[in-house]
């Protein structure tokens, strides 16, 4: 039964790091903004059509 | 020319999507409703960002041009520092707030500034915020050239230096993170107690003992840290003797966790760790779900954010851009176009026309001449005047409103809300269970009264009663702000609810400031009327201008010998007709008209052809709402003169309080004399003359066509076009009380079977880690649900 401790040591430690994750993402302000990303992402430049 | 046509078929502008009303111009057969527009779509045409219409459809801002000189003050050290968020010789940054996103067309033009100025490093939009970050180069572009950059593409940077919202966003945060833990304390303790429930082997006895010394390490962040608020608020309410709902909740929280913590180190059980951490998740949960709040909307704002920041100063060698609060007696100033009177003054030019309309609610622009006083306030409209200011801003007319004590005081802390007073009564009935619990286990069994008496304690924690008004009110907000009604928070809900009286404002708030009603009466052929078109337009007064946007006719016409009579009227010659515009006496009009509207009469020839008429538009559908109201609606206060009278009248019927001319201080006095017979007031207003009554009364409304523009502060945020729903809204609020008290009961009775569970040492840790959870889940779905069943009706007359 010992495996289930050792289990558990890693399993808490992976959940602990997506915790740290969460909190580092909200402090950084990457959920300010839950809407702008979603249509940056389809921007594209397209290419020059006149000559300048 | 396709001009030339008669432009009865309605045209929409390219750029921005209105109709085309006035002179139609083409840039590669699209059509422009201004010049503005135009030359937005030239700009963007010339650097090759048309993209942006293809993004959405027709998602460009009507553009008042604006001359160049206007943010020159946002070069001046003082301002442009506060404004700065980095500075350096090569690199600043800078966020300005711009009322007008809209659509991702916004989002794609702002953050392509670059391609406009090489100056601008990077842009980026903060689309809730309605925000833009700009990072840009100080040596290539100044700070008053990128605000006039985006003034010039149509989004006009409203710049304000108080950071009034960066405390509210820092407590937001720290509540999510708070969540964040609880709900992962939460998860991995209800997995170690599983083995525990499922009755594990006994031969496993060490293992339990390690779950349970895991379950007891994850607890005590939970404790120390997401329960924090709870502790913090209940010893405050504790030192100031009063009890209100965290004092039972910290009581309860308290009981678990030492409880648990003594089982645990005793080894005598495994403790109620899960509900412990269950339970403050879920009241996190309910905070969370209540904090909603509009981060484009501001409710706070007072009179400094409706003044401008700086304004040009005569100093030896020309003019210099100041910032008003530093403006004193004897200063000479100027002021252009639509812009506002920072401080009373006194006029240094021959005449010029004022717009009250914001501060008194006097509906139409007043004439000073030169000598008169000018109070702070006023929007310019015409020519740019010079005047010499008499008196400080802060000591003003209009801002001496904001020295009155109803700005002082705060008004929730004399107001006792539904739920502390339950909580009150709760917290009694549990210490008087206890006690009597503890005598008789005392009698009995002394050796468990120490043990029964916490999980009396700890069942009584009023988890459920506590998330019942966050869900129920925090489900009404939403609603509302589906249906474009937007409120400070949700215990404004509560005040609603028990509103018995109330009060509107009427320029502004029951007719449109902008579109005055004119109607023709009389004669006039389609080529006439473009003749009076081509008249009215030469002209500034307040109400040529009317007229003259009213007709809707375009032709070239040329006039011949304008003159325009002041106090009476213009006359030219077109086509060889003698055209005349204005005023009865002008062109000999003999019968006496009704005095509730404005006139401007025609004559062609000295033949009278008619006039028009000019009146306020009422909002639609307000008649029906006031009839619904009945009791509710008490008075009408106008700042405006009484020549609406018989129109309000006939809207608010006889029992109704009609006062007009009344002043800013005159309306918070009569919202205070309502008050002291023990009315509760709503008072909707629009302008900065009200402010002083909304803040008086307990609900202040403020309605706007707008949300971008200035709304003076108050508790709630209506659009203009939802003001016939304000029956319903008032109504909604009294349900979603009664919803709430429907959710207290449950809540009770659910307490009073763990509590049967507890007097009697018959609660285990399972049991309690079931029906807490129960509880918590039956009153918000209870609430959620109720909340939307009674506001469907409201979600289905409105699609959209």
């Amino acid at each position: 039964m010992t495996i289930i401790i050792l289990l558990i040591s890693i399993s808490l430690t992976i959940a602990l790091c997506f915790l740290g994750a969460f909190i580092w993402g909200l402090r950084s302000g990457q959920y300010d903004d839950v809407y702008g990303p979603s249509v940056r992402i389809l921007f594209e430049d397209k290419v020059e059509k006149k000559e300048k | 020319m396709i001009q030339e046509k008669e432009t009865d078929v309605e045209l929409i502008c390219f750029h921005c999507g209105q109709i085309c009303n006035d002179e139609v111009s083409y840039v590669d057969d699209k059509p422009f409703c201004c010049f503005g527009c135009k030359t937005v779509f030239e700009i963007l045409d010339s650097n090759n960002l048309c993209e942006y219409y293809n993004l959405s459809e027709s998602p460009g801002v009507h553009l008042d041009l604006v001359d160049d000189k206007k943010y020159v003050y946002l070069d001046e050290t003082e301002i442009r520092k506060k404004l700065l968020s980095f500075e350096s010789t090569s690199f600043s940054k800078v966020t300005f707030y711009i009322p007008a996103i809209h659509c991702i067309s916004c989002v794609w033009l702002l953050e392509h500034l670059n391609r406009l100025n090489s100056g601008v490093i990077r842009s980026e939009v903060n689309f809730p915020k309605k925000s833009v970050t700009i990072d840009f180069n100080p040596t290539q572009i100044t700070l008053s050239k990128i605000a006039a950059l985006l003034d010039s593409v149509g989004y006009y940077p409203s710049v304000n230096l108080e950071n009034e919202k960066k405390s509210s966003d820092q407590s937001h945060k720290s509540l999510v993170i708070k969540l964040a833990i609880a709900g992962f304390c939460f998860g991995n303790v209800m997995l170690f107690s599983f083995p525990e429930y499922l009755g594990i082997d006994q031969s496993d006895h060490a293992l339990l003992r390690i779950f349970s010394w895991l379950n007891w390490g994850l607890s005590v962040p939970v404790f120390l840290f997401s329960a924090s608020d709870y502790l913090t608020a209940a010893w405050k309410s504790f030192k100031q003797k009063q009890i209100n709902i965290d004092v039972p909740i910290a009581a309860g929280l308290i009981a678990l966790f030492s409880r648990s913590s003594y089982d645990i180190f005793t080894s005598t059980g495994s403790g109620y760790l899960d509900s412990f951490t269950g339970l403050v998740f879920f009241l996190l949960i309910g905070r969370w779900f209540q904090g909603k709040t509009y981060e484009s909307l501001s409710f706070d704002r007072d009179f400094k954010s409706y003044f401008p920041l700086a304004v040009h100063k005569k100093i030896v060698d020309g003019w210099k851009p100041v910032i008003i609060y530093d403006l004193c007696k004897g200063d000479e100033v100027r002021i252009r176009h639509m812009e506002i009177i920072p401080a009373d003054s006194v006029l240094h030019a021959d005449q010029a026309y004022i717009d009250y309309s914001f501060v008194t609610g006097e509906s139409k622009p007043i004439k000073v001449v030169r000598g008169d006083q000018i109070y702070a306030g006023g929007r310019l409209i015409g020519q740019p005047i010079e005047m010499v200011i008499e008196k400080p801003t802060s000591q003003s007319h209009l801002t001496s409103l904001w020295n009155h004590e109803a700005f002082r005081k705060r008004q929730e802390s004399n107001y006792q809300r539904i739920i502390d007073r339950s909580a009150r009564v709760f917290t009694w009935v549990v210490m008087g269970i206890a006690v009597v619990t503890a005598i008789y286990w005392q009698i009995n069994s002394p050796t468990k009264m120490w043990l029964i008496v916490t999980s009396v304690l700890m069942v009584a924690c009023p988890c459920a009663l506590a998330l019942a008004a966050p869900f129920t009110y925090g489900s009404m907000l939403r609603v509302f702000g589906r249906n474009n009604f937007y409120l400070k928070n949700a215990d404004v809900i509560e005040r609603l609810a028990a509103i018995d009286a109330v009060v509107f404002d009427k320029t502004g708030t029951l007719t449109h400031t902008k579109k005055p009603m004119v109607s023709f009466q009389g004669e006039l052929s389609s080529l006439e009327m473009s003749y009076v078109k081509a008249l009215t337009s030469c002209s500034t007064h307040p109400l040529s201008n009317i007229v003259s946007q009213s007709i809707k006719k375009k032709g070239n016409v040329s006039i011949v010998n304008f003159r325009e009579i002041p106090g009476q009227g213009l006359e030219a010659y077109v086509e060889d007709r003698l055209l005349r515009v204005g005023s009865s006496v002008f062109v000999g009009f003999k019968e006496v008209l009704p005095t509730q509207a404005s006139y401007v009469f025609v004559s062609i020839d000295h033949e009278i052809k008619g006039y028009f008429a000019i009146s306020i538009s009422l909002r639609s559908n307000i008649s029906e709402m006031i009839t619904q109201l009945g009791k509710k609606c008490v008075a009408l206060l106008s700042g405006d003169n009484d020549s609406d009278k018989g129109i309000m009248k006939l809207l608010f019927g006889e029992s109704v309080a009609l006062k007009f001319n009344q002043g800013p201080h005159d309306k918070l006095d009569f919202i205070k004399s309502l008050q002291n017979q023990g009315k509760r007031v709503m008072m909707l207003g629009d302008g900065l003359n009200d402010a002083g009554a909304m803040k008086q009364s307990q609900v202040g409304i403020a309605v706007t066509d707008d949300t971008g523009t200035f709304t003076p502060a108050c508790d709630g945020i209506l659009q203009g076009d939802r003001l016939h729903q304000l029956d319903q809204f008032l109504s909604l609020a009294k349900r979603s009380s009664s919803i709430l008290k429907m959710a207290f009961s449950i809540s009770f009775f659910y307490n009073l079977v763990a509590l049967a569970f507890a007097v009697t040492d018959h609660l285990t840790p399972l049991t309690a880690a079931i029906l807490m959870p129960i509880s918590s889940i039956s009153v918000v779905g209870f609430s959620t649900l109720a909340v939307n069943f009674v506001s469907r009706k409201l979600s289905q007359s409105n699609p959209s």
